[in-house]
């Protein structure tokens, strides 16, 4: 199984150097059995990718449950970790609204860089921005938590905007990069079409591209917003954390995060605190998977 | 360009070109030009600003130095450099439990691809890299709970025991005693957040193997294994080096799970089942509580961080570039 020899033939051929065709080659049935052994590896190996997600996904719902429930879910966390009870309000508010803020900056943004890859694209400068896109999406995303960090939490401190801002760079590359394969599938014909009828050239990007591509545009911010939503490096470093609902949009002293709090509960060892950790696990999971379900749903019932 | 006429016009005006709209073009094409340099100024902007922010601590102690010193003992300053900063006990984590991580993602990620390629039945095959990429969905920060209660515990400790164990203990690379927060655990822990990656690209240049060669080869008698083997594989080799160093990428950038998992020791033991620490992880965990110098001093090793990523990056996307660009939930 291990060694890799040259075929070799077992039996003898006979002396004119003529085989039946019925004869089996003499080493077919070896070949036969190391191919079956080795399909037998690779079934091994996807077995050991999908046990490490069913695994997260068992103990994070086995585990979620002493502290989860409508009271984890519309309360404040209390300020002593050894006290059960409570639950990650503000920190599903943060999430949310650092989240959607972040969107909400990126999405026009992503858009626009990805029609300019996609109508206007073919010279070396977005050759350049296409490449360093792709390098983008693996900065670190604690690099990018300094980096705001040092950009804008020195002048503004901590806070929703700055979390915000840390998130949306996190998004924005993952944005242009669907977004622009979507805009890339629209048949070259729409635009033609639309050209031949007079249409000026935004007006066929943004009236009959854009709407064309629109599910797969939609997927891919959903995408993003789902990665965003699940980071928290970052936001240790730019919205730092709070023990109450914030609703300034940048009020200096910080903003809640479900990761952040979990984070927190986790560092402490106090049974209360770390159930509440597991509950919000449980909470960051459903909101991240419910934005890759229907963000594949809208995917799946796309045109082109 | 525009025609003027004196009719009202019919149907859906939203198409209809107008005089005013002689300027949509070039404004619209500006603005999308803007949008696209943002990418570039944006990673211009967070460059240029961490350097200089950490330039007091690359000039107290030079590039070179600060990357190859051996302590790191930050002082209390709010203005001058007092302490000592070396970046080299959390390079060397980095890179240690980054070997360790694609050691292991890179192999199952290869089988999975081909399993799903080849083996598995049509009906069969999308559930499953849905699967692999919901993976890639999972926030580290719900990873790293689940590596510090089950993982650890029940995976990666036992395995560290036994290894310790067996002759390969006496090799100093697997030297025990075997610690709970090791090298060897963020590692693994660390496969599984770039096994959705490795395995969308690698999947996808096996993916492009013309379907031709393989009918050939089939038609030649070949097996299922020689197949994968000799053509599927050859052909794919560049976007599974590409792969490989994408997933080097994320695994040195990883930060949440490496926090909590590697243990926070500066000591460099040579052994993987020694606990040891990572650029991110000191970041992470050492920020809230650090004074302005020793900020700077995170500052540097962040950018250290950005450097390493963005060379491994460049060289990926070079290599990944030549077999195609890879679409999928993982890939971004």
């Amino acid at each position: 199984m291990t060694t890799d020899t040259m075929p070799q033939t077992d039996a003898p051929l006979p002396p004119d150097g003529t085989r039946s065709l019925h004869e089996l080659e003499g080493n077919a049935r070896r070949r036969k059995r190391r191919s079956r052994v080795l399909t037998m590896v690779l079934l091994g190996a996807m077995i050991g990718g999908v046990t490490p997600l069913v695994i997260i996904l068992w103990q994070i719902i086995a585990n979620s449950g002493a502290a989860f429930g409508w009271e984890f879910l519309s309360q404040v966390e209390p300020l002593s970790y050894r006290e059960t009870g409570g639950g990650y309000l503000h920190g599903m508010w943060g999430t949310v609204y650092t989240t959607g803020m972040a969107a909400i900056m990126t999405v026009p943004m992503g858009i626009a860089a990805a029609i300019y890859l996609t109508e206007y694209g073919g010279g070396r400068f977005a050759f350049f921005v296409r490449f360093f896109t792709d390098v983008m999406t693996g900065v670190p995303s604690i690099f990018v938590g300094l980096a705001v960090y040092a950009i804008l939490v020195t002048q503004l401190r901590f806070g929703t905007f700055t979390g915000a801002v840390a998130l949306s760079i996190i998004m924005l590359p993952i944005v242009v990069r669907t977004a622009e394969e979507m805009l890339y599938l629209v048949p070259p014909d729409l635009r033609n079409a639309s050209l031949a009828l007079g249409a000026r050239r935004w007006q066929t990007t943004l009236k009959v591209v854009l709407p064309a591509a629109g599910p797969g545009v939609i997927t891919g911010v959903m995408l993003a917003v789902a990665r965003a939503a699940g980071e928290t490096a970052p936001l240790v470093l730019t919205a730092l954390g709070a023990r109450t609902v914030v609703t300034a949009i940048q009020g200096g002293n910080g903003q809640a995060d479900i990761g952040l709090l979990m984070t927190d509960g986790l560092r402490q060892p106090f049974a209360p605190g770390i159930e509440r950790a597991w509950a919000g696990g449980l909470t960051l999971i459903m909101i991240v998977l419910a934005l890759t379900i229907v963000a594949r749903l809208i995917n799946q019932r796309s045109q082109i | 360009m525009s025609t003027q006429t004196p009719l009202e016009p019919s149907g859906p005006t939203s198409l209809r070109a107008s005089g005013r709209g002689r300027w949509g073009d070039p404004v619209f094409r500006w603005a999308v030009l803007g949008a696209a340099s943002s990418v570039l100024i944006i990673l211009g902007v967070m460059m240029f600003r961490t350097t200089i922010d950490s330039m007091p601590i690359f000039r107290e102690f030079g590039f070179f130095g600060f990357l190859a010193g051996d302590t790191w003992s930050t002082g209390q300053s709010r203005s001058e450099v007092t302490g000592e900063y070396g970046a080299w006990p959390f390079i060397y984590g980095t890179v240690k439990l980054s070997v360790i991580a694609v050691a292991i993602a890179v192999p199952l990620a290869i089988g999975i691809s081909l399993f799903t390629n080849e083996v598995a039945p049509k009906w069969l095959r999308k559930p499953l890299s849905y699967a692999i990429d919901t993976l890639a969905m999972i926030p580290s920060i719900v990873i790293a709970v689940v590596a510090i209660f089950f993982f650890i515990p029940y995976v990666t400790d036992p395995i560290a025991r036994f290894l310790v164990s067996t002759p390969l203990g006496e090799l100093p690379f697997f030297a025990g005693p075997a610690q709970r927060q090791s090298y060897f655990s963020a590692g693994l822990m660390v496969s599984i957040m770039i096994l959705p990656i490795v395995t969308a690209v690698t999947r996808e240049t096996f993916a492009n193997t013309p379907e031709d060669e393989r009918n050939a080869a089939y038609a030649m008698g070949a097996t299922r294994w020689e197949v994968m083997r000799h053509v599927i594989v050859p052909r794919g080799f560049p976007g599974m080096v590409g792969g490989t160093m994408l997933g080097v990428g994320r695994a040195l950038g990883e930060t949440m799970v490496v926090a909590f998992t590697v243990g926070s020791s500066q000591r460099m033991g040579a052994s993987i089942f020694f606990g040891g620490d990572a650029i991110t992880a000191v970041i992470f965990n050492t920020f809230a509580t650090s004074s302005p110098e020793a900020i700077w001093g995170l500052l540097a090793l962040g950018v250290t961080l950005f450097l390493m990523t963005t060379f491994v990056n460049i060289l990926a996307r070079l290599i990944v570039m030549r077999s195609g660009r890879v679409v999928g939930d993982a890939a971004v």
